[in-house]
């Protein structure tokens, strides 16, 4: 996506700076843009590593089990049809908490292990089943619990209180996920 | 209230954390050579989206120098006021869907300009931090199967990237 994207963005600003008179502003941008992404990635450097390190002991411990007896309740909810003894209930659940605790590296390869495992259950190979519906939905809203990446960069900006935004993301995250719930409940009905 | 909000918030990282270390503890592992392997890992990761960063901020940084974001943006300031949500943060909410390293590029460039304290600053962080990148995950998902009819599933996720970039706004127009 980013290949059709990217050239565009930069086409159209050229001809828009020629245009509007800004093409002192975008010459001097092309060069700042590079000061500004080393900074950036300064910035993430160090929290990158810090939470790579904590996760890293999570996944060498037996937390990602305990959690998932916590889960149980909402997963019959959210994929009524899945067994405790099914393989995909297994992989599915040990995504969702790799999601809730940020491990995003862990979590990508998981969720494609359990859509491997859903597809090979599906009828029509070509169609998407209403349970790999409802974990793609669960991917795409954000399940994280400690949004990392924000507050290195609210720190990095001389923020006051660079984590003050932890709960109304809870809550934020909570309302958004049930939209996303409910919506694939009753689409999934209807198409 | 609020003073609540805040100390969970403060609590949030030191308590994930203890929680970690102490579990590491129950289970009798290395902790602190786990932690230094899991670390080193997180170097090259960072290094690995560099270029993307770099690219992004190329192209962000054109948009934004040549006039034309400001234009799209007023432009479109009216609509955006219908709903309380600030016109100044319509940038991310587009391309949040998208990229994950674009939008956080436009994410630290937004807070820059207005305040990383500033309530734009404040929607503009509680969006990063409770949406994803809907496409590339369906995208990603759905091919690594071989899947090509997804239903409503882009449907359902992106009401949910709405209601959470909605809310958003709307949380700290409450509370802020």
């Amino acid at each position: 996506m980013l290949n059709k994207i990217w050239p565009f963005f930069i086409i159209i600003s050229f001809i828009f700076a020629i245009l509007s008179g800004n093409m002192e502003e975008f010459n001097n941008s092309l060069f700042t843009s590079c000061g500004e992404a080393v900074d950036l990635t300064i910035t993430l450097f160090g929290t990158m590593c810090l939470w790579n390190g904590l996760m890293k002991i999570v996944q060498e411990t037996s937390l990602i089990q305990r959690l998932s007896t916590l889960i149980s309740p909402i997963m019959k909810f959210l994929f009524p049809k899945l067994r405790k003894e099914d393989k995909e209930y297994k992989e599915i659940t040990i995504n969702i908490i790799a999601n809730l605790l940020g491990i995003g590296n862990a979590a990508t390869p998981l969720g494609l292990k359990a859509m491997k495992t859903m597809q090979e259950k599906n009828p029509n190979k070509d169609t998407i089943t209403d349970n790999m519906a409802m974990f793609i939905v669960l991917n795409t809203a954000s399940l994280q619990l400690i949004p990392t990446t924000v507050i290195a960069v609210r720190m990095s900006l001389g923020s006051a209180e660079p984590s003050k935004i932890i709960v109304p993301i809870w809550i934020v995250t909570i309302i958004a996920d049930i939209a996303g719930i409910i919506a694939t409940k009753i689409l999934s009905k209807k198409f | 209230m609020t003073n609540v909000m805040n100390y969970i918030s403060t609590m949030a990282v030191p308590t994930v954390i203890g929680i970690i270390i102490i579990y590491g503890l129950i289970d009798k592992k290395n902790i602190f050579d786990i932690f230094v392997d899991g670390a080193g890992e997180g170097m090259s990761i960072v290094i690995k989206i560099f270029p993307t960063l770099l690219g992004i901020f190329l192209a962000i940084g054109a948009l934004k120098s040549s006039g034309i974001l400001e234009a799209i943006t007023k432009n479109i300031a009216f609509i955006t006021k219908l709903i309380g949500f600030p016109s100044e943060v319509v940038p991310l909410a587009l391309l949040r869907p998208i990229s994950g390293s674009g939008s956080l590029v436009v994410a630290t460039e937004i807070m820059k300009t207005y305040g990383v304290d500033s309530k734009i600053g404040l929607i503009v962080s509680t969006i990063m931090g409770s949406t994803e990148t809907t496409f590339y995950t369906i995208a990603v998902y759905t091919s690594s199967v071989g899947i090509k009819k997804i239903r409503f599933v882009l449907a359902a996720a992106l009401i949910a990237d709405l209601v959470g970039m909605i809310t958003s706004a709307v949380i700290w127009n409450i509370i802020g």
